[in-house]
């Protein structure tokens, strides 16, 4: 019997799973103010986003679960060693996780969320727009759709910021230390992965360096309207490893919580 | 290649499928709401074309389950659901009629069309119980994904607007 390919270093694989990935840590970290939001409307804003999030994530852990059950073979769903979009969201540990830190960074205050949730959804929304053009149909259609509800989530977080920078003196202040906070995460967004790189070429993913000019403008634009200055990146050291599995201290945390119904009760469902 | 019978099924099908609701909407049926996209007959079967209104829209799931469900009661068997990414659903596709029905259940229907830069700026969005332009945006975020939540100053009604997508 031949042995199967290692499905764990395909590109397109781990590519998926970082989208899939990145998508459900951020959409789990947002639904984390469910309950606890400071009103009651942006209570509701912010889990309908959180469920915008998780719904992408949804959309490329399928899209991986066929690619990997394809290449052993099997195609119809229902064999015990099958990957699903359960068994990759519940079932893999922080290494095997590709998402980007800033999703994993606690939300803080509300104005960290803000700020987090504006820098990470401008990135989504170029992203996005270069995906839609991939030599991947499934890939190009996720993007598509998915830049719909993103183009929604960064005018809502870019208004929150705005209001937050140039409201009071301490939302004002709120907002400036979360920015020093989060300015370390940034960076990574703009860096590709090994696996990103050989479907670079055939255009499958996107060369991300590609997207920093247009996020850096937009950024821009809303931290100066926020009365804040934009940092200038070279004199900031940044934080990476995110898409190889190399993770904060936060994901453990997340995921003990997350996949534990998952682990105690194998295979449960409603 | 289809058959006259085929296209009569399909036909038949595109009747039954004007009968399934969107759990969250009950004056909307599937069709009115353009998430069916296609019906496919022949020896094998049948194969409905389906397409998510939102990415994480939870009622997906059941409105699977209500197809699947109806088409078996009608004595269907071989029923394949398949949810299509692409085209990506946009409230252009919802009918006329399906715009009158929110508007009845007091839901403000979409504005404009999703191409036209508009959709984000802002509309006037009419108060459906008093018909009033004179309304204000409270969150873009409302009840359900695709709605938006609205006040009328006139009538102080709060209301929902389905989002233009």
């Amino acid at each position: 019997m031949t042995e199967s390919p290692n499905i764990s270093t395909y590109p397109l694989v781990n590519f998926c799973l970082h989208l899939a990935d990145t998508s459900l840590i951020m959409g789990h970290r947002l639904s984390e103010w469910t309950g606890h939001g400071p009103m009651l409307e942006q209570d509701i804003a912010i889990t309908n986003i959180a469920l915008d999030l998780i719904g992408q994530s949804r959309n490329f852990y399928q899209y991986a679960a066929r690619v990997i059950n394809a290449s052993k073979g099997s195609t119809n769903g229902q064999g015990i060693n099958e990957a699903s979009e359960d068994t990759l969201a519940y079932l893999r540990d922080a290494r095997e996780f590709r998402n980007l830190l800033i999703a994993e960074i606690p939300n803080g205050d509300w104005a960290k969320t803000m700020l987090k949730l504006f820098l990470f959804s401008t990135y989504q929304f170029f992203f996005y727009e270069r995906l839609a053009g991939s030599a991947d149909k499934q890939l190009a259609s996720i993007a598509e759709k998915s830049i719909k509800e993103v183009t929604y989530h960064v005018r809502w977080s870019s208004e929150w910021v705005i209001r937050l920078g140039d409201g009071t003196e301490e939302s004002n202040r709120r907002i400036k230390s979360a920015l020093e906070e989060l300015w370390p995460y940034t960076g990574e967004m703009f860096e590709p992965a090994a696996y990103e790189t050989p479907d670079t070429k055939k255009r499958v993913s996107i060369d991300v360096s590609e997207i920093k000019i247009s996020w850096q403008y937009k950024v821009k634009e809303v931290l100066e309207e926020a009365t804040m200055i934009y940092p200038e990146d070279k004199k900031t050291w940044m934080q990476s490893g995110g898409k190889d599995g190399i993770h904060s201290e936060h994901l453990g945390f997340i995921l003990a919580e997350m996949q534990f119904l998952q682990r105690a009760y194998p295979g449960c469902d409603w | 290649m289809e058959s006259i019978q085929d296209n009569i099924t399909a036909a038949e099908i595109w009747k039954l499928m004007k009968n399934i609701n969107d759990p969250e909407i009950p004056v909307l049926s599937v069709t009115d709401l353009g998430i069916v996209r296609d019906i496919k007959c022949n020896d094998n079967g049948i194969e409905i074309f389906i397409t998510p209104t939102y990415s994480g829209c939870p009622a997906m799931d059941v409105i699977s389950m209500s197809i699947r469900m109806s088409l078996l009661h009608e004595g269907f068997t071989n029923i394949k659901i398949t949810r299509q990414l692409s085209p990506a659903w946009t409230t252009d596709w919802m009918s006329d009629e399906g715009k009158e029905k929110l508007k009845s259940y007091g839901i403000a229907p979409p504005e404009a069309k999703t191409f036209d830069k508009n959709y984000l700026e802002n509309l006037v969005i009419r108060c459906p119980l008093c018909h009033s332009g004179n309304t204000k945006l409270i969150s873009q975020f409302g009840s359900t994904a695709c709605k938006a939540l609205y006040q009328c100053k006139d009538c102080l009604e709060p209301f929902d607007y389905f989002k233009c997508h």
